[in-house]
């Protein structure tokens, strides 16, 4: 038997062999045994010309670097805070990649970060130990005041996200709650509490749904419907937020290679 | 002349089987195997972090199983729930079964908890707890190149039988107990105990039941995750 054994799209579970011969290059989720291609991972068969690999269901997150996540600070250190990603590793962020503030020697940490709170972030170096470094530096990463958190499986974040962020979007639009999505899959969503609790119950009505096909028309009706029933007020609520930090001044002059005392 | 069981079963005949992945929601992966009237639950926890830390491994991740009877599973008196001489071998052995097939080398110094609980047993309880934790461990995501079945062969008074219940184990005469386990794809075996006394050429025979029998098993196990994830 040559060729492909299984149908495009197919639930696989891991063992099951889904091609065999060597027309057929394995990727994500699958391996090679001599003519096989066989499954290594619960998920969905996906080929893609030559190339089977198998689109995973469940499990949980694995830091990937330039991935935008939400953490939870849970620790704080000398240098910096121990933060929580919901996944088997925490990650650290250190004091230069957390403000660009100067801090003084020995000064509060907390006043910046405390423990229990959450920030939008961007891995910038993951090691082979899977220790995992932080920066809040860039577009839209801050500390997250107000509002509330919800958590998804992290498989689902492309749904919640849609193509281009259609889906984000529309429920955004809809509920007029600013909601921002980790690929954690820790969601922010901030807004009055009943657009916070329309959001909330979408989100999880396209994490469950997230296989059906036509899923933003079912979501853009159903968030009509619910907007009526509630009769919710879909204009943004003002968020007074604290005036972004000013970017680090660039240091001009020879460099100084001396780190004497001040 | 067959051999007539006291259950009405063939010497082939497994009991009745059932599994379900995804009872637990909190946990993230879980399955029920139910063999006859044992019933099995496992749940996964992980991959997590690991403490106490002298149990880490800097080069994968590793696998740790509880295996745990309910106090009034068992068909005699309360079993202690807990840990005791049984339980830590039979969660050696679940572990030792179910590790062949995992790899856990994308998570160093991490750790996947496997929780097996019985609430209700009939002999073969380690074989039906190494079948739910299979289920659940593939529900949870983790890379494994194959599923893991299990069940139990043995020698019934001159007869190769398989999965024998409470009622053949405690059978007068010469009686074996073999649990074995199977990794499907390559007929590998992974666990291989034995209670009681069989002869050479017998326990050929009964691995080969053993086989057989395991790829039945295996079928219900795939069954139940592609039931659960149905549709997407």
């Amino acid at each position: 038997m040559e060729g492909i054994q299984v149908q495009d799209r197919a639930i696989i579970t891991p063992g099951e062999v889904i091609a065999t011969g060597m027309d057929y290059i394995p990727s994500m989720g699958t391996y090679r045994d001599k003519e096989r291609i066989i499954a290594n991972k619960l998920g969905m068969v996906h080929i893609e010309g030559r190339a089977i690999k198998v689109i995973p269901l469940s499990g949980r997150y694995m830091p990937k670097v330039g991935d935008m996540i939400i953490g939870q600070v849970i620790d704080i250190s000398m240098s910096g805070w121990r933060i929580e990603l919901n996944c088997a590793y925490s990650a650290m962020i250190s004091l230069k990649d957390a403000t660009s503030d100067f801090i003084e020697r020995g000064a509060d940490l907390t006043q910046y970060y405390n423990l229990g709170d959450y920030m939008i972030a961007e891995i910038v170096n993951v090691t082979s130990q899977k220790l995992v470094d932080l920066s809040t530096r860039g577009p839209g990463m801050r500390k997250l005041q107000g509002g509330r958190i919800i958590t998804v499986n992290p498989n689902k974040v492309p749904r919640v996200i849609g193509k281009q962020g259609s889906m984000v979007g529309l429920i955004k639009d809809a509920t007029g709650c600013r909601i921002t999505v980790g690929q954690n899959g820790i969601i922010h969503i901030q807004g009055t509490p009943k657009q916070e609790m329309l959001a909330a119950e979408t989100i999880h009505k396209v994490e469950q749904e997230s296989h059906f096909s036509g899923l933003t028309d079912k979501i853009k009706a159903y968030l009509e419907q619910r907007v009526k029933e509630m009769q919710l007020d879909p204009t943004p609520l003002i968020i007074d937020e604290p005036p972004r930090e000013r970017p680090m001044q660039q240091r001009r002059g020879p460099p100084r290679f001396s780190r004497g005392r001040r | 002349m067959a051999f007539e069981r006291a259950s009405g079963r063939k010497v082939n005949e497994p009991r009745a089987m059932e599994a379900k992945a995804g009872v637990i929601k909190n946990a993230d992966g879980s399955a029920m195997f139910k063999m006859g009237d044992t019933i099995a639950y496992a749940a996964v926890y992980g991959p997590r972090d690991l403490y106490p830390k002298f149990m880490q491994n800097p080069k994968k991740g590793i696998l740790r199983c509880n295996y745990n009877m309910m106090p009034f599973s068992g068909s005699g008196e309360r079993v202690r729930p807990g840990q005791n001489r049984r339980a830590k071998e039979i969660s050696m052995v679940t572990e030792k079964a179910l590790l062949p097939v995992l790899e856990l080398e994308d998570f160093p110094n991490a750790v996947v908890d496997v929780y097996v609980e019985l609430p209700q047993t009939d002999a073969g309880s380690r074989c039906a707890g190494i079948c739910a934790a299979a289920i659940a461990l593939a529900d949870a995501g983790l890379v494994m190149k194959d599923m893991i079945a299990a069940v139990s062969v043995g020698n019934l008074d001159g007869n190769i039988v398989v999965d024998l219940d409470k009622d053949e184990e405690d059978f007068e005469g010469p009686v074996a107990d073999i649990p074995v386990a199977i990794i499907p794809s390559t007929g590998q075996i992974t666990l291989l105990q034995m209670d009681g006394e069989i002869t050479p050429e017998k326990l050929v025979k009964a691995l080969e039941l053993a086989q057989e029998t395991c790829m039945r098993i295996n079928e219900v196990q795939r069954k139940a995750l592609k039931d659960k994830y149905a549709g997407e």
